[in-house]
């Protein structure tokens, strides 16, 4: 049997890819290693009647254009919230909740004047981030090229910031380097909402607030969710889960085949072009082309292996930076927790413990000596409350924690049960009571994401989202428009532009790239 | 043995190789140069007595500094095979090879002799260290790669009667080692690894020792040449016998890719003229598919052989297609006046299309005629590398001079 396409991985961006492929007319093969398909966008049990999003578990960052293309609606998916509020809680205070993408001047519990500078700020980012969407969007141009169609997308890519006007583009290009601690002094006092707003830049990345570059992946963030249209943050009906099956679905209903429980151990070459790949079992299969899901490394120094590829180029992927510091927390629940102050509006939103930029900078500090914050920073969701099937009795608490270094000192083994103490304890001084009602929990450091969703170093971008990782030169030069230095052989990840995030962009691309070669 | 003396290594400023007791004795014109972190001698006595010591008797020349790494483990073939153009799984225990190795790019970083020591051990002669790059080619590959240079001495013993002297030691099996052959002996009771290796385009032997047993070795060589004119030599001598046998020399005739910094210097193999060096049939290596290209696309420029008329030395010449010096075509890397052919010779880089054999040229020439400099423009044509090779270096056994 042989293939036009063999899509390496059922994650999102693989099963995004492999529809258009298929509606292209490909005759595309979809081979995942994990019994069901989703990478980490799935819902699974992780507590006897007790389900999950177990990697990723909001939905913020796949345009609206894209969600109608693939018709997901149609294959199922239904939303169980949508325009999600995120509310940042405080421990001395009342909560403090932000509309996002909003200008909310009327913010309870800010001051006049501070809701005043939180609408200008967020309009002013708004517009920025509005630049970004079409940059992000895009197959990135590739540099030091003749081509005059690469040309025209760098101008492209200068029109966009030219556009934003003399005034706009000068405070762009000004503040799109910096760090995100500077830029919230230059607006705010309230800790409170400086703490919420930069939570957002550093969250999923290697970054603390001072950290350079925060400003662009708040921004990336931001266009992301700008993209969403109105859904803005939602959670599907079903847990993340859900996304992974309308959009196995909609492959299936391009004539794509889906085979799971599959894992490749080998791309194959054949006079210098892929020529298919090789599963674990020894069975061969043969394709045109093959679009890998799995992250840069994977792909080249385990699948296809250094020996196919040129040593500066595979230094570069050797170099990319791939630690993750997100861990995730699950907690099984007899009853709703119960946040101090909190409305349920609220807390059918999503909530941040982030209570100010220094509390967050403090949090990463460990994390640059490999040590996980004595005092973390949390994004909560308690999917239940939107969607009580999730549970058969009680609610599920899911949290994203920062930071929790890959490679911390000592190793995880020894401090797994140790760190998730900290971070219950966190949650509990938040809401009271909370460590009473738990009666399951679950902790998922980056080692364990690494093991389960099979990502290097378990960074849900598959890699760091920084300027030299960043567009024509994500993952690496050489590699930088889905193809890669090995003929017939294309990346389809969140290691390729625009990164991570349930945004499916990067398999939207990765699709047009291998149609684009075959014409 | 890095050092001989208790100065700590960084504090001096050149090292001293294990024959350099017996390099400074010889020396009668004090002439030293750096070499790879070494101090070395560029002349003993006279440049033209020692280049005739090479060509019609037996030379010692030391060349410990030349950069040596062990490479080995299980996947050593495939290691070097990726690193280098030419196809190592040719290359059997017990040979040597010359082989280059190129950038992603194409552009070569150096080239080299690869010696196989055994089934999955080798060693890797360059001129500049290489680790970096040796390392990060290493990814993905089972194989241990250290520098050795210090650990080992070696002497180049290099002349048509280099045969006779070390048969004069009783190495009666010495005459069946054929070209790019390397074997094990007992040098008057040392262990001494002997290549039948040069750099002078001649009848030559490298001999790799233990640092400890050099000067015994290089005192009884000396002893046992005395009788076929065996003298040291130096390097400046030894350029001559490179240049007249064509081999190119880093620095000189190109530009590691790892240390050019304006765009258009590096240098490919193709360009150099080492296209037979590049085996695309044999799988992927650094660089293939730059090369490959390249090789599609027909070289920019290329190195080759010029002979030129007179006898005034074109070095650093520039190149051009008319007499009168307008259109820029080129320009001398290396070139020398050839005493044993009596040719003006050099080596030149020459751009498309004008590097084709007889194709024929002018070079300019500047001459100092005592202190009154002088511009000369002379006729050149390109011809076949090498300029000079003769029937002895392949003889097996070679002839007993």
């Amino acid at each position: 049997m042989s293939y036009d396409c063999i899509v390496v991985g059922a994650g999102h961006n693989g099963l995004v890819c492999a529809t258009l492929l298929g509606r292209a007319g490909k005759k595309v093969l979809v081979v995942e290693a994990a019994e069901q398909v989703g990478g980490s966008a799935i819902t699974r049990e992780f507590h006897p009647g007790f389900r999950v999003s177990a990697g990723a578990h909001l939905f913020y960052a796949m345009p609206n254009s894209l969600l109608r293309d693939l018709k997901l609606e149609h294959y199922g998916l239904q939303w169980a919230a949508r325009a999600m509020r995120t509310t940042v809680l405080q421990l001395d205070k009342g909560p403090l909740s932000l509309a996002v993408g909003v200008a909310d001047e009327e913010t309870p519990g800010l001051g006049g004047s501070e809701g005043l500078a939180l609408a200008s700020y967020q309009a002013k980012l708004q517009r920025f981030a509005k630049a970004l969407v079409p940059m992000l969007a895009a197959i990135p141009p590739r540099l030091g090229t003749e081509d005059w169609s690469n040309r025209l997308k760098f101008l492209k890519l200068a029109w966009q910031v030219r556009k934003l006007g003399r005034h706009d583009m000068r405070e762009f290009l000004r503040i799109i380097g910096m760090n995100v601690y500077d830029l919230l002094q230059e607006n705010f006092s309230s800790s409170a909402v400086k703490g919420a707003l930069a939570f957002d830049a550093v969250l999923g990345t290697n970054f603390g607030p001072r950290s350079p570059g925060s400003v662009l992946t708040l921004l990336h963030r931001m266009a992301g969710l700008q993209a969403t249209g109105q859904n803005a943050i939602a959670q599907p009906q079903g847990g993340m889960g859900a996304v992974s099956e309308a959009l196995a679905k909609a492959a299936q209903g391009a004539g794509v085949s889906i085979k799971t429980g599959l894992a490749v151990q080998k791309i194959l070459v054949d006079q210098d072009r892929t020529s298919g790949v090789q599963l674990q079992s020894g069975e061969k299969i043969g394709a045109k082309s093959v679009i890998s899901n799995a992250d840069p490394k994977t792909t080249f120094l385990t699948l296809l292996g250094t020996e196919y590829l040129d040593t500066e180029f595979v230094r570069r992927v050797q170099h990319i930076r791939t630690q993750g510091l997100a861990a995730k927390i699950h907690l099984a629940l007899n009853s709703a927790p119960c946040f101090t102050q909190i409305s349920a509006e609220s807390l059918a939103g999503r909530l941040i413990i982030s209570p100010s930029m220094e509390y967050l900078e403090k949090a990463f500090n460990h994390s640059k000596y490999g040590e996980y914050s004595t005092a973390p920073a949390i994004e909560i969701t308690v999917p239940t409350i939107n969607d009580p099937a999730l549970a058969s009795r009680g609610h599920v608490l899911s949290g994203v924690v920062q930071y929790a270094p890959y490679a911390l000192k000592g190793g995880w083994e020894n401090q797994r049960q140790r760190f998730m103490e900290t971070v219950i304890d966190t949650l509990e001084a938040y809401a009271p009571g909370l460590r009473k009602s738990i009666v399951g929990a679950e902790l998922l450091t980056p080692v364990d994401i690494e093991r389960e969703f099979r990502m290097t170093g378990g960074h849900w971008h598959h890699g760091e989202l920084a300027f030299d990782q960043f567009m024509m030169v994500r993952p690496v030069p050489g590699a930088g428009q889905y193809r890669t230095p090995m003929p017939g052989l294309f990346l389809c990840g969140a290691g390729s532009h625009p990164g991570g995030g349930v945004a499916g962009l990067a398999g939207r691309n990765a699709a047009l790239q291998v149609v684009a070669e075959d014409s | 043995m890095l050092s001989q003396t208790s100065v700590p290594h960084f504090q001096q400023p050149l090292l001293k190789t294990p024959f350099h007791e017996r390099a400074r004795a010889l020396s009668q014109v004090d002439s030293f140069v750096a070499w790879s972190g070494y101090t070395t001698v560029d002349v003993f006595t006279t440049v033209e007595q020692e280049y005739f010591a090479i060509r019609n008797a037996a030379t010692l020349y030391d060349l410990t500094p030349m950069v040596k790494y062990r490479i080995a483990g299980i996947d050593a073939i495939a290691y070097l095979n990726h690193l280098v153009t030419r196809d190592v799984t040719k290359l059997k225990p017990n040979r040597v090879m010359y082989c280059v190795w190129c950038n992603d790019a194409g552009h070569l970083i150096d080239d080299g002799t690869l010696f196989r020591l055994g089934s999955n051990e080798y060693r890797l002669c360059t001129a500049d260290r290489q680790i970096d790059w040796l390392l990060a080619s290493a990814i993905g590959f089972e194989v241990q790669i250290t520098e050795v240079t210090d650990e080992i001495a070696a002497l180049a013993l290099q002349g048509p009667t280099s045969y006779a002297v070390l048969k004069a030691l009783g190495l009666t099996d010495i005459g069946k080692l054929k070209p790019f052959e390397l074997d094990s002996f007992l040098l008057t009771g040392v262990p001494v690894t002997i290549s039948r290796t040069a750099f002078t385009g001649d009848l030559g032997y490298e001999l790799w020792v233990s640092p400890d047993a050099a000067l015994g070795v290089w005192d009884n060589l000396m002893a046992a040449g005395r009788s076929r004119g065996i003298r040291a030599v130096g390097s400046k001598a030894l350029n001559i016998a490179r240049l007249e046998a064509g081999f190119i020399s880093p620095h000189v005739d190109f530009i590691s890719a790892e240390h050019t910094v304006r765009v258009g210097t590096e240098r490919s193999p193709l360009e150099l003229g080492l296209g037979w060096l590049v085996d695309f049939d044999k799988g992927h290596f650094t660089g293939r598919r730059a090369l490959l290209a390249e090789k599609v696309r027909g070289p920019k420029r290329q190195l080759v052989g010029l002979e030129i008329v007179g006898n005034k030395p074109a070095h650093n010449a520039l190149l051009y297609s008319d007499v009168k010096g307008r259109a820029l075509i080129g320009n001398v890397t290396s070139a020398t006046w050839s005493p044993t052919l009596k040719r003006n010779i050099a080596l030149a880089m020459i751009d498309a299309p004008y590097f084709s054999t007889g194709i024929s040229l002018w070079a300019e020439i500047y001459l100092n005629r005592e202190l009154q400099w002088q511009r000369r423009m002379s006729r050149a044509e390109v011809v076949l590398r090498p300029f000079y090779a003769p029937q002895r270096r392949r003889a097996t056994p070679p002839a007993d001079f």
